[in-house]
């Protein structure tokens, strides 16, 4: 073969990797050339028939062809490459403004009263309170009697009871008007020292804007031979500060009365109302938010504590108003009317899970 | 209970404003409710005298006054027939809003003469409905002064909530003690002092009850007014009636009403005139019955303590006088009673009869016993000033039960149960200024207690006293004691599942709902049950009567709701309890959803990239097991087909550990049990038992060490063809027992009828991987693992291998 033979065939081939419009005719010609029969290859063979000096310099120069061959075979396939993923981008245009599923997380809810319940567990169980659990259908002794609400006693007016009807032996069951029972259930069944609180369902015969049949309360019953009123402000201020996530909470205790605690108190905080928000611990009202006091003598007698020796302190709240209050929903009712539109709006997060290390509120 | 600051005055010597007052209420336990000072609403009225009234040029009944006022001398029309020179009026200036007439005065024309401004007669400033002139007031009074005190109505009216146990605090004066005591000021001295009578009580007074009733009514005094003038009783007593809401009847009757308000003790007048025979206080016979003052007709029986003459009933002793014997303005001889009645049996009654009173009020929270006899003597003191006449002696059948209370009192008692160090003398000062006589020298001191405080029995409750007037805001704050270093975990498992279950549900797309734990009856009865132990006697409405049996009807229910509202997708859950019984035991605890519509796991509705299909009983199995792989149970759990009668019973099944130990119930709503419910369906629906879990063994917390080769994996897949009713549940296990060693998975990926599958057949395929365990597989031995697959699942289920 000729110099001039090398510079055609190098010509031909170099016009047809130049030619190759896709990958696929660029194929064809690095068969034509570098396959196992192509053209540059034939020509590799060939030199062993030639002699010693010729094949040096002949081979050379196939070499160099083969070379500048691949070469332009490799350059032309990147660029061919290149621009078939360029056509293959310009083709791949998404609207990215299709909105996509949003998942069962961000449709899911947790109800406020769970959530409210779950931020008190975690303040509570922080102080070394444990949850006490009690039925909702109670015996008349375990919600009245044993808490020193005797019969016919003006103080049961104040309950609007849910009854059941009358047994055969004339007692008569009644649906728990408040979270108190857990606290004779708990000291019936554990011996002092008792730090427990008791979140639940409670029921009253009562239905208007700001009463519904059903709500629920959380009871704190601290039982030892030291506890007094002092450790019961101190429990108190602690929480809401806790709960309502501020420095300083304004707060006014006041005398009342109970008959299962003596001493007894009530606890008001202050608010103002800035527009529709009410701003809790600051302000010239106040919201009553908890009762409270010490336990009874005879409530710890009837459970079979010695008031002699054992002392504590009990207290009571509206979790759902404590809801309200910190989460602003001007209503009660629709706590329990499970209308979608309140659910989402008012509910939290899946993983809005209240701890003390990042705070009750997201 | 309502009083006005000045009546209080009439019992407390104070300096204290009015703020000062109201605080220490709140503080002490006597809370204020509301303050409405009359004042306020009188502060654009002040004093006006008309210096000249000529008559009006152009009108015969008006008259053109020049009044001189706080701004200078206006010109007032005025239509007032007394309008005359010199007369001091209440002016109203333009700009005025005047109640009466609802109006804001605006300067006018009238009858083309100029008014600035206007003078009031009482209606028109809504203080009486006297309209036939302006009011005329004080010749002294100063021009431009406010008027609110010239016209008696700048008293300011308290309201506070009394606490059951208070009593004495339903009179001003036992309000005025324990404000004096908490060092508001000083109590007056009690102003009742005896009357005499001239004459012996001519009614006979008698108590005709059982050794067992006795106690119904243990003391009755009464006496007799001869010669009394009754009729309209003077303004002082009817604006202090009126300012706390009670309407003026008539001297006598406001005479009793005044008494039970300032003192606490209600008192009955009668007219002696209408009596027959002796008044006599005795339990009521079935039958009786009499007609009351409030107008009503009360059929009284065994259990009531009436007082009664020889017609018959004349009234509920303690609560409520008859028709028939009260007072008018024509009653001449005035019969007073004042009674102690059993708190107990009044509360009974009224609560019987659904009637309340000031005076049942009273007496069920319990009335001073030793003011029986000082009570009659104020209201005849009061009758013989406001209506004249001639009093008799008084009269007493028995004796009220004021027995001596004593107590033992350590004052260390304060200091173990508040945390506040106090001086034995304050704790001394605040008891005897409520009333309490101590003796002793402390610390332990025996207490005797007042007979107005029937709730004082025991050492806490001086305590309480003692704590209550000091200030609980002296108490310090004191921390509680805490564990040392962390807080330690709390919760208990069924707490934690709780917790766990909730977040979880939600997690799979689920809203959380809090549904009422009382349903209406037929629902109940549709989810099993209904029962009557379970059936309240007093529902608030019929539709909240029956204790729910089940967390699914309510949500159910709540579904429909929002498919109401235009919300057909309701993915719902609850966490609750629910009750199968009345009694503890009874109650269980449960985790439930429902799905409507196309709420699925993926998303609901219709959308671009897919539309949501209708929710279905494989959801909410997933939602179930999902939850019990979260506790520990998905794998143990076995699918049965016994799911209760208000699930499809095609569709539906329980998950258990056995038949004793079922865990939750799945599945679609059983199509009648929706209709009856009136539920748009299909809904389907979950139900966990929460509590029928087992508690979890305990466990290592160190995880097994991992077990895994990078040998290649096999996969292998089979299809079979069964009978329609086999369970493809039977032939996964089949196929995962065949070979315990290499079988790591089985997947069910398709479920098969149509072309190419006989009748009464389905073509179950699964994908079977097999992991090596220490080299990789040869074709023979997974031809051999294939074949124990087929005979596996052969033998279990009669199907064949499809070719």
């Amino acid at each position: 073969m000729t110099t001039t033979n090398f510079e055609q065939l190098e010509k031909e081939l170099l016009e047809a990797v130049a030619a190759a419009g896709d990958l696929v005719t660029l194929e064809d010609v690095r068969v034509t050339a570098l396959g196992k029969k192509g053209r540059i290859s034939e020509l590799m063979k060939g030199l062993g028939g030639l002699e010693p000096d010729e094949r040096k310099a002949v081979g050379q120069a196939v070499n160099g062809l083969k070379t500048r061959v691949s070469d332009a075979l490799s350059a032309r396939k990147d660029m061919l490459h290149e621009a078939e993923l360029s056509q293959r981008l310009a083709n791949e245009q998404a609207d990215i403004t299709l909105p996509p599923r949003e998942g069962p997380l961000s449709e899911g809810r947790i109800h406020p009263v769970s959530q409210v319940m779950d931020e008190i567990t975690e303040i509570f169980a922080d102080m070394g309170f444990a949850i006490a659990e009690g039925p909702d259908i109670e015996t008349d002794y375990h919600n009245f009697g044993a808490l020193n609400i005797p019969d016919e006693h003006p103080a049961r007016q104040e309950h609007d009871t849910f009854y059941f009807n009358e047994r055969e032996d004339g007692s008569r069951l009644v649906l728990r008007t408040h979270t108190s029972p857990v606290q004779i259930r708990t000291m019936e069944n554990n011996d002092p020292p008792v730090r427990v609180i008791a979140p639940g369902r409670v029921y009253r015969c009562d239905s208007d804007q700001t009463h519904t049949p059903m709500f629920h309360q959380v009871e704190g019953l601290v039982i030892d031979e030291v506890t007094h009123m002092g450790h019961l402000k101190w429990v108190v201020d602690a929480f809401c500060r806790a709960f309502f996530e501020v420095d300083e909470v304004k707060m006014r205790f006041r005398a009342s009365h109970f008959p299962f605690t003596e001493p007894s108190m009530e606890v008001d905080v202050g608010y103002a109302k800035v527009g529709d928000e009410v701003r809790i611990g600051e302000g010239d009202d106040w919201l009553e938010i908890l009762g409270c006091g010490m336990v009874h003598p005879n409530v710890l007698r009837n459970v079979g504590y010695d008031p002699a020796r054992v002392q504590g302190f009990a207290f009571g709240m509206g979790i759902d108003r404590l809801a309200m209050l910190k989460y602003g929903m001007p209503d009660l009712r629709p706590f329990f009317g499970a209308d979608l539109r309140w659910l989402k709006h008012y509910g939290f997060g899946v993983l809005d899970v209240p701890t003390l290390a990042r705070g009750m509120s997201s | 209970m309502k009083f006005t600051l000045g009546w209080l005055k009439e019992h407390l010597e104070t300096d204290a404003t009015l703020d000062a007052l109201l605080d220490k209420l709140t503080l002490i336990g006597l809370e204020v409710e509301e303050v409405f000072d009359p004042a306020n609403a009188l502060a654009p009225f002040t004093v006006g005298e008309v210096l000249k009234a000529e008559r009006h040029p152009d009108a015969d009944k008006l008259q053109v006054c020049q009044v001189k006022t706080a701004d200078g001398t206006v010109q007032v029309v005025c239509g007032a027939p007394n309008a005359r020179d010199g007369l001091k009026g209440v002016f109203a200036p333009p700009g005025t809003y005047v109640p009466g007439i609802d109006m804001e005065l605006k300067v006018a024309k009238i009858r083309g003469v100029e008014s600035h401004g206007m003078l009031l007669s009482e209606r028109e400033l809504e203080i009486s409905d006297e309209h036939k002139g302006i009011i005329e007031l004080d010749a002294a009074a100063e021009v431009g002064a406010p008027v609110a005190g010239l016209l008696g109505l700048d008293d300011p009216v308290i309201e506070i909530a009394i606490t059951p146990n208070r009593p004495d605090c339903l009179g001003v004066r036992g309000i005025a003690r324990d404000l004096a005591a908490a060092g508001m000021g000083t109590l007056k001295d009690d102003p009742v002092k005896p009357v005499s009578g001239t004459f012996d009580c001519p009614v006979a007074v008698e108590l005709e009850f059982d050794a067992d009733t006795a106690d119904a009514c243990p003391a009755f005094s009464g006496r007799l007014v001869k010669g009394v003038k009754n009729g309209p009783s003077p303004d002082w007593l009817q604006n202090r009636l009126k300012a706390i809401g009670l309407r003026p009847i008539n001297a006598l009757a406001d005479i009793t009403n005044y008494i039970a308000y300032d003192r606490g003790r209600p008192l009955h007048v009668y007219d002696a005139d209408k009596l027959a025979g002796a008044v006599r206080a005795r339990m009521a016979k079935t039958g009786e019955e009499f007609l009351a003052l409030d107008g009503d007709t009360y059929k009284v029986d065994e259990t009531m303590c009436v007082i009664a003459d020889d017609s018959g009933v004349l009234g509920l002793g303690g609560i409520i006088g008859g028709e028939s014997s009260g007072c008018s303005d024509e009653t001449v001889n005035v019969f007073i009673e004042s009674a102690y009645f059993d708190p107990i049996r009044i509360a009974a009654t009224g609560r019987k009869l659904n009637l309340m009173s000031d005076a049942r009020y009273r007496f069920e929270r319990g009335v001073d016993p030793a003011f029986v006899v000082p009570g009659i003597e104020y209201a005849m003191q009061m009758v013989l000033d406001l209506c004249g006449g001639e009093a008799s002696n008084v009269t007493v059948a028995g004796t009220p039960p004021e027995e001596a209370r004593i107590i033992e009192f350590d004052t260390s008692e304060v200091m173990r149960l508040t945390g506040v160090e106090l001086a034995q003398s304050e704790m001394k000062e605040a008891l005897v200024a409520l009333g309490f006589w101590l003796s002793g020298h402390g610390p332990a001191y025996k207490v005797s207690i007042p007979t107005w405080r029937p709730d004082v029995s025991q050492p806490a409750d001086l305590v309480e006293e003692i704590i209550r007037i000091v200030g609980v805001d002296q108490i310090d704050p004191a921390p509680i004691a805490r564990v040392d270093g962390v807080a330690r975990p709390v919760l208990t498992t069924a707490q934690k599942r709780a917790r766990m279950a909730r977040r979880l549900l939600a997690g799979r797309g689920l809203v959380e709902a809090v549904t009422w734990s009382f349903i209406p009856r037929d629902t109940a009865e549709a989810f099993g049950g209904g029962r009557d132990v379970l059936e309240l006697a007093n529902p608030i409405s019929s539709d909240l009567s029956s204790m729910r049996p089940s967390l699914l009807p309510g949500l159910a229910a709540a579904a429909q709701r929002n498919h109401d509202r235009g919300f057909a997708d309701a993915a719902l859950f609850e966490i609750g309890q629910a009750y199968r019984g009345d009694a503890p035991e009874d109650q269980y605890f449960a985790a439930a959803g429902v799905r409507s519509g196309t709420a699925t796991l993926n998303g609901a509705g219709r959308h671009w990239s897919g539309a949501g299909r209708p929710a279905d009983l494989f959801d909410v199995k997933a939602d179930a097991l999902a939850v019990l792989d979260a506790m520990g149970y998905a794998a143990s759990a076995q699918a049965a087909r016994s799911a209760p009668a208000w699930f499809h019973p095609g569709r539906s099944g329980v998950l258990q550990l056995g038949p004793q130990t079922v865990l939750a119930h799945f599945g679609e709503l059983h199509p009648r049990v929706l209709d009856r419910l009136g539920i748009d369906g299909p809904v389907a629906a979950f139900e966990i038992f929460l509590d029928a879990l087992p508690e979890p063994k305990r466990s290592s917390r160190t995880r097994p060490a991992l077990d895994v080769t990078d040998l290649q994996l096999v996969r292998r897949d089979f299809a079979f063809l069964v009978d329609h009713g086999v369970a493809a549940g039977d032939l996964l296990r089949a196929a995962r027992g065949a070979e315990k060693t290499l079988i790591s998975d089985v997947t069910l990926f398709d479920v098969f009828t149509g072309q190419g599958v006989p009748e009464g057949k389905k073509s179950l395929a699964i994908e079977v991987t097999l992991s090596p365990r220490e080299k990789t597989l040869t074709d023979a031995e997974i031809d051999a693992v294939s074949d124990k697959v087929v005979s596996a699942v052969t033998k279990a289920t009669g199907g064949e291998l499809r070719a």
